[in-house]
């Protein structure tokens, strides 16, 4: 049954084609919006013998089946009603917003969202899955959102489409709870499943909370009391979407979710008690306030609320033939609401105004449209003849017969004959305020006159259906309501026979009662709309927002009184946690120290050990005096050397030094730049506090050292040491690790350093500074004669052992790192003992080529093994006989060696000497000197 | 030699963070460059301490463990690129704040700008910072 799933996807995968046809003009723009509507519409009346027959068709394709979703669609009587709504009164909005949007309004956006609505409607009521249906509900919101707000330069309809998108969307998270709740108690996301499941569910202890959350999500999308707010002020859509979606469709979701749901969770006292009260308040709440509102919109969007709440009683009064009058409703509402909506929708076009108190007399210049909202509006008023007056009386019938609220059963009857007569009242009040009465001067000047034609087409039509469902109920929609009150209820429905005439019963009784009351209220309306106008009410809009803003500042103080700004409480925090996160993990740990003999304490290790930590410790005290700390940091970087040298690591100790040159040499250029001297100002008890927290994360850290040094080592290293000369090629196993074993790695590492040159150049391009309190080029002597004689002669010196170690780093210690270190320090010196532009002069060397071709050297070294059919970055080597020499091992790990050099080099020189330049004197300036 | 080790890496990682909880940034600097070295060392000792035991074939009878060796070396190097790209935001950062503090909100709610947006952090800088909470010189 893949016609199933293209009616879903149609209008979504159709959504595209307005937003593509914007450009060919408005025509185009419509008339391809329509098509894949009228489409899925053509394969949705396909499937209509069998749905008739009693069918359940279904789709499933798998999603993500680990978390129970799947693409699973259902089309049975209930589902087929609505799509039907949704498609049919589709096409007939589509062709209305056509006629209605203005020329400046971009169509393409408008009927873009407009199918992508349409598709995510559709979801809702197709999916066979709980969760699809939950996204599709989003989807639903959103869109919603999105049409709302389309006339975006509008403060109102900004906040309007904000306001809709927060009640909904919390509503969607509590439904998707809902749901998440409904899977875990029944065990399956699928739909058939769960309401398979009924007893089960009402059972559970969890029902109540799921009853509340699915309730949440449906009152709050169908705007049921006290949720109903969001509803007058989606009024600031454009009107099409005010009719399609504010009152045929997506408001009804919440009562097609009471359908949907309805063998899973009704049946029960607090389903009964809920729904009733909630809907028994919004029908009284909304056709009461229907009466007082000026505005066109506004009295339809409250008489939208109040026809909601009477489906929602409908549904809570949970017997069948109440089900079958819900639906019934639904249907009769969509087509009646729809077009009064487009009606007025037309006034708004023609006259410029929705407001009642300005208009009147408007049937001699709109007659045809005069006689089609008059017989719309008798509708909604419950006039027989007419298809509300059928649903109406249905309603009536079961209110009598209500007993959920025991002794208080007759409060339900005499609050829907008082409903009733307000909705006669604001029915009629609608229908004579606009064409009737005598015509306001401003209005005849205006003269203005029918639409054109096609606009009134989709009224036509829909006031058609009023009239022919209202005259033969059974033949229009008797089958159809039985399928889908079948699919509602789970079991087959009552047997129903929709007639006109039924006797003088209790029903006819309560309906005329209610047209009565309907009359004398309008008869009082101006004193009503005076008493109204002194209650103390409150926009609601105004509360909403000051709401949300109240919830912004708590939200803002909260997050500012952790999140300051201050990059020292971050650090501090850091810093703590890091502390205690372990410190809570091994507080009470009894195994400190581990099993493994100590290595007994040299005098000359402790004497180094006494200098590291002292010279550490004189850098904290004298850290103010920049310089001092500076030296003194040094030392510590020497000692850590010397450390590594003791305990068996020569090449880290070599490297440890050469950085250690490069590495203080930028600092003492970068002090150049910055205070030498920063007195202390922080208080005493930070101090004190900042101190604490270093010691005892120092003490943590030493703890955790002694534990581990402590224990016997179970290595991986034996693999290394064992494969270094047969596999790798070299007796150094810590370079063979660095450029075969973990070579990728290294590769990875020679690529973060190119990138950090790269980022300071470009930090230090163009830039000039000066020096604080020192103007450009003061300095005494910069180069004293002594450095400047010393440097020159070490260079090839220096250059020597570099391509010593370099040659030699596979089988002893060394290597590129190492040698690409030494180099650099040499070339360094020469800046220091002649100066950046003697050195510059003479050394011609651009930097990033360089840079680019060492990392592209290690990069074909590696995609070259690949050649010879091996993976990336396997070594090969020979040994070679050299004259002089003698037997060199040579391998191809040492190209890859080179390359790491060559990065090396160049990214060293190229962050220092771009410091080194930007803090040069000019050289005219230097030759003046 | 074990405690002195511990000892020495607790005294380097407990400088190196009072240092990198200053005011100014170039202590900061001073602090990450200890926390370094601290880690190496924790890194490496993490292969034990061996002494006359270079991982070289043939040099020695028993051997250090090569892998942690191999590890500091590459970080030693990449601890060089991280310091000197940071010292480069802070010389910038002075550039174009006009100080050298790293936090500067502190300032600014001492002198009750805070409130009025980022364009005036550059210019409320003081002469002299009075806050309890920065460390600070005359500025030049």
């Amino acid at each position: 049954m893949l016609n199933i799933l293209w009616i879903l996807l149609l209008p979504l995968l159709g959504a595209c084609l307005p937003l593509m046809a914007a450009r060919l003009g408005r025509a185009w723009c419509a008339g391809l919006t329509v098509m894949p509507v009228l489409i899925a519409l053509a394969l949705l009346l396909g499937t209509m013998p069998a749905v008739l027959a009693g069918q359940v068709l279904q789709c499933e394709l798998p999603w993500l089946g680990q978390l129970g979703l799947a693409l699973a669609l259902r089309v049975d009587g209930l589902s087929w009603l609505f799509a039907l709504l949704i498609l049919g009164i589709g096409v007939l909005v589509i062709l209305y917003a056509h006629y209605y949007l203005d020329k400046r309004d971009s169509g393409g956006r408008f009927f873009a969202l407009l199918l992508l609505f349409m598709g995510a409607m559709l979801g809702v009521v197709l999916s066979d899955n709980l969760l699809l249906l939950v996204l599709f509900w989003e989807l639903t919101s959103i869109s919603s959102f999105l049409l709302i707000g389309y006339w975006y330069q509008d403060s109102g309809a900004r906040k309007g489409a904000r306001m809709a998108l927060a009640v909904t969307g919390a509503g969607g998270l509590a439904l998707l709870a809902g749901m998440l709740l409904l899977g875990h108690i029944v065990g399956s996301y699928a739909l058939g499943d769960v309401l398979a499941a009924g007893d089960q569910i009402r059972a559970h202890a969890l029902y109540p909370l799921v009853l509340v959350l699915v309730l949440l999500g449906a009152f709050t999308k169908s705007a049921q009391f006290p949720f109903h707010f969001w509803l007058p002020h989606a009024m600031s859509a454009p009107t099409p979407v005010s009719a399609y979606l504010h009152s045929a469709t997506m408001v009804k979701a919440g009562v097609f979710l009471l359908a949907r749901f309805h063998p899973a969770l009704a049946g029960t006292e607090m389903w009964g008690l809920l729904v009733t009260g909630v809907g028994l308040a919004t029908l009284l709440l909304g056709a009461m306030t229907a009466m007082f509102r000026h505005d066109l919109k506004g009295l339809l969007a409250f008489s939208t609320i109040s026809h909601l709440g009477l489906i929602t009683l409908l549904f809570g009064l949970n017997t069948p033939m109440a089900t079958v009058a819900a639906l019934f409703h639904i249907v009769n509402h969509a087509t009646f609401k729809a077009s009064l909506f487009m009606a007025a929708g037309i006034i708004d076009h023609e006259t410029g105004t929705r407001d009642m108190r300005l208009l009147g007399g408007l049937r001699r210049y709109l007659p045809y449209t005069a006689v089609l909202a008059t017989i719309a509006a008798g509708a909604m008023a419950g006039v027989p003849l007419l298809n509300g007056f059928l649903s109406k009386e249905m309603f009536f019938a079961e209110t009598v017969q209500a007993r959920v609220f025991g002794t208080w059963h007759l409060l339900v009857p005499i609050v829907a004959v008082i409903a009733s007569g307000f909705s006669v009242a604001y029915s009629l009040r609608f229908i004579r305020d606009v064409f009737f009465r005598a015509t306001p001067s401003w209005l005849a000047k205006k003269a203005p006159h029918e639409p054109a034609r096609y606009m009134r087409v989709p009224v036509e039509i829909l006031v058609v259906l009023c009239l022919a469902v209202g005259m033969l109920p059974m033949f229009m929609v008797g089958g159809l309501l039985s399928v889908a009150a079948t699919a509602t209820l789970g079991e087959p429905a009552p047997a129903f026979d929709l007639v006109i005439w039924h006797g003088f019963d209790t029903a006819l009784q309560m309906s005329l009662v209610a047209l009565v009351l309907g009359l004398v209220i309008y008869h009082f309306r101006r004193r009503l709309h005076a008493w109204h106008e002194r209650l103390p009410l409150q926009d609601i809009r105004f509360v909403f927002e000051a709401a949300i803003q109240g919830l912004g500042r708590i939200g803002g103080r909260v997050a500012n009184g952790v999140v300051n700004g201050s990059l020292q409480r971050y650090m501090l925090l850091l810093l703590l946690m890091a502390f205690l996160l372990p410190a809570s993990a091994l507080w009470a740990w009894p195994h400190w120290t581990g099993s493994r003999a100590l290595m007994p304490v040299d005098p000359v290790t402790a004497v180094g050990a006494f200098i590291l930590c002292a010279s550490a410790i004189g850098t904290v005290m004298t850290h103010h005096y920049r310089l001092a700390a500076l030296v003194q940091l040094s030392a510590v970087g020497l000692m850590v050397a010397l450390a590594f040298a003791r305990f068996s690591a020569p090449d880290l100790a070599l490297t440890q030094i050469s950085v250690e040159i490069v590495t203080i040499v930028f600092l003492m250029l970068a002090l150049y730049f910055l205070p030498q001297y920063a007195g202390n100002r922080s208080s005493r008890g930070r101090l004190i506090r900042d101190a604490g927290i270093a010691g005892i994360v120092g003490a943590g850290v030493a703890a955790l050292a002694w534990a581990v040094m402590t224990r016997p080592l179970e290595s991986i290293s034996g693999f290394f040491l064992e494969q270094s000369v047969p596999g790798g090629g070299g007796t150094n196993v810590v370079n063979v690790i660095l450029v075969d074993f973990r070579g990728f790695d290294t590769f990875g590492e020679i690529t973060v350093l190119a990138l950090a040159a790269i980022g300071i150049y470009s930090l230090l391009d163009g830039l000039r500074i000066d020096a604080p309190g020192r103007p450009r080029g003061e300095l005494i002597n910069p180069h004293p004669m002594i450095m400047t004689v010393v440097s020159r002669p070490m260079l090839p010196i220096a250059l020597a052992v570099a391509l010593y170690i370099f040659l030699r780093g596979h089988n002893l210690p060394g290597g590129g790192f190492i040698a690409g270190l030494i180099t650099a320090v040499a070339l360094i010196l020469q800046f220091v003992g002649n100066g950046v532009n003697w050195t510059q002069e003479r050394l011609h060397m651009r930097y990033h080529p360089v840079l680019a071709s060492g990392l592209l050297l290690a990069l074909a070294t590696g995609v070259g093994s690949w050649v010879f059919g091996y993976p990336f970055l396997t070594s090969a080597h020979t040994h070679v006989h050299v004259p002089l020499i003698g037997d060199v091992e040579l391998a191809t790990a040492m190209l890859f060696d080179l390359g790491v050099y060559l990065v090396v080099v160049s990214a060293t020189l190229l962050i220092i000497g771009k410091l080194g330049s930007i803090s040069a004197v000019p050289k005219s300036t230097e030759a003046s000197h | 030699m074990e405690l002195l080790m511990a000892v020495s890496i607790g005294v380097l990682t407990a400088c190196g963070i009072y240092l990198m909880l200053r005011a100014r940034t170039f202590p900061v600097v001073m602090g990450l460059m200890m926390l370094g070295y601290a880690v190496n060392l924790f890194l490496f000792s993490m292969g034990r301490l061996a002494t006359e035991a270079p991982a070289v074939i043939g040099r020695a009878e028993t051997h250090a463990d090569p892998l942690p060796q191999a590890l500091v070396l590459t970080a030693i190097v990449i601890g060089f690129a991280m310091t000197a790209y940071v010292v480069i935001l802070i010389i910038r950062g002075r550039k174009t704040l006009e100080h050298d503090y790293v936090d500067d909100r502190v300032n600014e709610r001492d002198h009750g700008v805070a409130e009025q947006g980022l364009s005036k952090r550059a210019v409320a800088m003081p002469e002299t910072p009075a806050s309890a909470e920065a460390d600070g010189e005359p500025r030049p």
